[in-house]
C-alpha cells in the first residue's frame, strides 16, 4: 500500500516523465530545423506507389524527383543537398498516418511534401500537424481539408469546388439552339470530386438544363457497368463524372460505348489528364472531345513549366500534351518550399508555416501562388482541358472561352465507335 | 423505377456473373481437390490478362487467339507453384499455412508485373471489345457475351473432365479419401499437381475477358481475390456449381440493388445476402461436408 509521501512522489515522477515525452514529441520538429555544414536537408514524403492511386503517385514521385535533381543542381538548399526520403501508403489513409509520424521521429526529416489525393492528404496533415510540421501538398484540394482548419497545410494546386465553374458556364452560354437540355451528374463518395459536382449543377439548372439524374457511387466499386447502364438508360446530353483515376472514367467511357450512348459533352473531374495513361486506357480514337477541368497542361506557356515539361521529356520521353498534372504539381510544391526555405533562410517548420501565411506571392511552374487563411491556393484560374483529334497526342486548353490559350472547343463530342 | 434500367442491371449480373464465376471456378476447384485456399488466384487472373496483353501489344495477337497460348502458359505456372511451394504442405495446418504460402506467391507475382509493366493502368483492346449487338433495344456486349460463352464451356469442359474422363475418377477418389486412392493405385500428389494446373490454366480465360473490360494493373487483384473468396464462400467452397451461382448472384443482386436503392447500397446488398445464407447454410449454397466438388 502506497504511503502519502510515497504517492505524492510516483505521481510527481510520473509527471514529470509524461512531461518530458509531450516535450520531446512537441519539439521534435524543432530539433530538426538546424543542420550541420555539409548535411543533406532530409525530406519525407509519402506517396500511393501501389493501390488505386499508384498511377498518380508514380507521377507526383516523378515530379518530386526532377525538382530535387533540378535544386541538387543549383547547389542544393542553402547549400545543403536535397535528399528525398519517399515511402509507399499503398493508397492507404491509415497507412500514410503510420509513414508521416515514422519519417518525422524516426527518420528525422527536416521538412515534408504532401501525399496524393484529398482522401489521404487530410489524415496526413493531421499527423504532421502534432509535430509542427509544414505540409505543402498538390494534390489535396478538397474542401474538407481545409474544413479541418489546420494551420500548416498549403496546397499549390486549384481549390477543387470551383473547378468546373469554367466548364459549366461555358455550357450555359451557348446559344438556346445549341445549348444541351439534359445533364446527369454522378460521382464517387470522394472528398475530391463530390463537392465540384453541385457546383457544376447549380450554374447549368439556372441556363435550364435540366438534371435528369444525379447519382454517388461509393469510391470502392470496381464494376460500374450498372452505374454506367443506367446514366445511358436516361439518355443526357451531358455527363458530368466525379471520377479520381483513370479505371473509372475507362470503365463508364466502355459501358456507355457498349450501350450505344455517347453525350454530346463528356467531362470527367480527373483521369483524362493523365496523358498517355489515358490514352492507352481508353484508345485514342475514344478520346476525342473528353474533357477534364484542371488548372495546369504540358503545353501552359508558362516559361518555368516549359523548362520544367522539356527535363521530363528528356528523363522520361513522351510529349508535352502526355505529362501528368500532377507531375507539375509536384514541382510546384518543392518550388514553393524552395522559396519559403530562402526568404526564412533555414529549415523551421514555424518560420516557414508564418511566411506562407503572410500573403506572399511564389512563383511556380504551375503560375502565381499565393495562399489565403486555410491555406488554399484560390488566386490559381480554372481552366478545362479537352483532348482533340485522333491521334492521342493534341491535349488543348478549351476554357476559360476567350484566354488567349484557348481553343476552340470541339463540340459536340464526336460519337463514340464511329 | 425505369424499367430499361432494371432490364440492363439484370442482364449485367447474369453475364459480369459468369465473368466472376470463370475466374473463382480455379479457386473452388483447388480448393475441393486439395483443402488449399488459393489467396494468389487474383494476381493469376491479372497474369493472365497481362499475359493477353503482351500478345496483342506485341505480337498482334488476338485476345482469344492468344488464349491458346495462355492456358498453358498458365498451366505450367500452376505446377510451378504447386511443384516449389504447395507440395510441401502436409498435416492438419496444411490449409491455414497455403494461406500464407499462396500470399507470399501473389506477392512474388505482384512485385515482378509491377517491374515489367509498371504501376500504369492498361486494359485490352480489340475491335469487339468496344462494340455491341441490341436485342429489343437491349445492348449486349460482345466481350461479355463471349465471357459468358467461355464460362459456361470452360465449366462444362471441367464438368466433364471429372464425371467423364479415368482422370476425373481419380481426382474424384482422391478428394473422398486419399489413403484409399492411394491403395488402389492412384498417384495422388500426381492428381494433386495436375488439378493445380488446370484451376490456374483457367484463370487465363478470366484474366483475358477481365483486362478487356476493365482497366487494371497488378495491384488490381487485391479487389479481385477478395470478390472472388466470397463468391465460393456463398456457392460453397469446392463446388464448381456453387461458384457458376454465386458469381451471378453476387452481381445480379448488387445490380438490382443500386438501380433501386442507388450503387451506394449494392456492395452492402450482396452481404446481407452473404451472412443470411451463411446463418441458414453454413456450408455455402452447394457445398457438402464429405465431397465438395458438386
Amino acid at each position: 500500500m502506497y504511503t502519502k509521501g510515497k504517492l505524492f512522489r510516483t505521481l510527481g515522477a510520473g509527471s514529470l516523465a509524461l512531461t518530458s515525452l509531450v516535450v520531446m514529441a512537441t519539439t521534435s520538429g524543432a530539433s530538426s530545423s538546424t543542420l550541420a555544414k555539409g548535411a543533406p536537408v532530409k525530406i519525407g514524403i509519402s506517396l500511393s506507389l501501389s493501390g488505386d492511386f499508384s498511377g498518380d503517385g508514380l507521377a507526383f514521385q516523378a515530379g518530386y524527383q526532377l525538382w530535387a535533381n533540378d535544386v541538387n543542381k543549383s547547389g542544393g538548399l542553402l547549400g545543403h543537398k536535397v535528399t528525398l526520403d519517399i515511402v509507399s501508403d499503398a493508397s492507404s489513409p491509415t497507412q500514410v498516418v503510420t509513414n508521416y509520424q515514422k519519417l518525422i521521429s524516426t527518420d528525422k526529416v527536416n521538412l515534408t511534401f504532401g501525399p496524393f489525393s484529398s482522401l489521404l492528404t487530410l489524415p496526413a496533415a493531421q499527423a504532421v500537424s502534432r509535430y509542427g510540421y509544414a505540409m505543402v501538398e498538390g494534390a489535396g484540394g478538397a474542401p474538407s481539408v481545409f474544413n479541418a482548419k489546420l494551420h500548416n497545410v498549403f496546397d499549390v494546386a486549384l481549390p477543387v469546388a470551383n473547378s468546373l465553374v469554367p466548364f459549366a458556364t461555358w455550357v450555359s452560354s451557348l446559344p438556346k439552339s445549341q445549348r444541351p437540355t439534359t445533364a446527369y451528374y454522378v460521382t464517387s463518395n470522394d472528398p475530391f470530386t463530390q463537392p465540384q459536382l453541385p457546383v457544376a449543377q447549380k450554374i447549368m439548372a439556372k441556363a435550364g438544363i435540366k438534371t435528369v439524374g444525379n447519382q454517388v457511387f461509393p469510391a470502392e466499386v470496381t464494376d460500374f457497368t450498372p452505374i454506367a447502364d443506367k446514366v445511358a438508360a436516361a439518355k443526357p446530353q451531358v455527363v458530368v463524372l466525379g471520377a479520381t483515376d483513370v479505371p473509372t472514367v475507362s470503365a463508364f467511357m466502355q459501358a456507355f460505348e457498349q450501350s450505344g450512348f455517347s453525350p454530346k459533352v463528356f467531362i470527367a473531374t480527373a483521369g483524362p489528364d493523365q496523358g498517355s495513361t489515358f490514352i492507352k486506357a481508353v484508345g485514342a480514337a475514344n478520346a476525342d472531345g473528353v474533357m477534364v477541368p484542371n488548372s495546369w497542361y504540358g503545353l501552359a506557356a508558362n516559361p518555368q513549366s516549359k523548362k520544367m515539361v522539356a527535363e521530363y521529356i528528356k528523363k522520361y520521353g513522351g510529349t508535352p500534351a502526355g505529362v501528368n498534372a500532377d507531375v507539375a504539381e509536384a514541382y510546384a510544391v518543392g518550388q514553393v518550399v524552395a522559396q519559403a526555405v530562402n526568404a526564412t533562410k533555414g529549415f523551421d517548420n514555424a518560420k516557414i508555416i508564418s511566411y506562407l501565411h503572410s500573403g506572399v506571392t511564389l512563383q511556380t511552374v504551375l503560375g502565381k501562388t499565393k495562399f489565403d487563411s486555410l491555406g488554399e491556393n484560390p488566386y490559381m484560374t480554372a481552366y478545362t482541358f479537352q483532348w482533340q483529334g485522333t491521334t492521342g497526342t493534341k491535349f488543348v486548353q478549351v476554357n476559360p472561352v476567350g484566354d488567349p490559350n484557348s481553343v476552340k472547343i470541339v463540340f459536340p463530342k464526336p460519337v463514340w465507335g464511329k | 423505377m425505369n424499367f430499361t434500367a432494371f432490364v440492363d442491371a439484370a442482364k449485367d449480373g447474369i453475364l459480369t456473373g459468369s465473368l466472376y464465376a470463370l475466374m473463382a471456378t480455379g479457386l473452388t476447384l483447388i480448393f475441393g481437390v486439395m483443402d488449399i485456399i488459393n489467396v494468389a488466384q487474383g494476381i493469376l487472373v491479372i497474369l493472365g490478362a497481362y499475359l493477353s496483353y503482351a500478345l496483342s501489344v506485341h505480337l498482334g495477337i488476338d485476345l482469344f487467339v492468344g488464349l491458346a497460348i495462355t492456358i498453358p502458359t498458365l498451366f505450367v505456372v500452376g505446377i510451378v507453384i504447386e511443384k516449389a511451394f504447395l507440395g510441401r504442405l502436409k498435416g492438419p495446418e496444411k490449409t491455414a499455412m497455403s494461406i500464407l504460402v499462396t500470399f507470399a506467391v501473389a506477392l512474388l507475382i505482384e512485385g515482378s508485373l509491377n517491374m515489367i509493366f509498371s504501376v500504369n493502368p492498361v486494359q485490352l483492346h480489340a475491335w469487339y471489345v468496344n462494340r455491341s449487338f441490341s436485342v429489343g433495344g437491349i445492348h449486349f456486349a460482345y466481350i461479355y457475351v463471349a465471357g459468358f460463352v467461355l464460362a459456361v464451356v470452360m465449366l462444362s469442359a471441367l464438368y466433364y473432365m471429372l464425371y467423364r474422363t479415368r482422370f476425373g475418377v481419380s481426382v474424384r477418389a482422391s478428394l473422398a479419401d486419399q489413403a484409399s486412392a492411394a491403395l488402389v493405385g492412384i498417384d495422388v500428389r500426381r492428381v494433386s499437381t495436375i488439378c493445380f494446373g488446370i484451376g490456374v490454366a483457367v484463370t487465363a480465360a478470366g484474366g483475358m475477358i477481365y483486362g478487356a473490360t476493365t482497366t487494371f494493373n497488378a495491384n488490381t487483384s487485391y479487389d479481385l481475390i477478395s470478390r472472388l473468396l466470397t463468391i465460393i464462400v456463398l456457392g460453397g467452397m469446392g463446388s464448381l456449381g456453387g461458384a457458376m451461382l454465386g458469381g451471378v448472384l453476387l452481381v445480379f443482386v448488387g445490380n438490382i440493388v443500386g438501380v433501386i436503392a442507388g450503387p451506394i447500397w449494392s456492395t452492402m446488398a450482396y452481404y446481407v445476402l452473404l451472412v443470411i445464407v451463411l446463418l441458414v447454410r453454413p456450408q455455402g449454397l452447394f457445398g457438402k461436408q464429405s465431397a465438395r466438388v458438386a
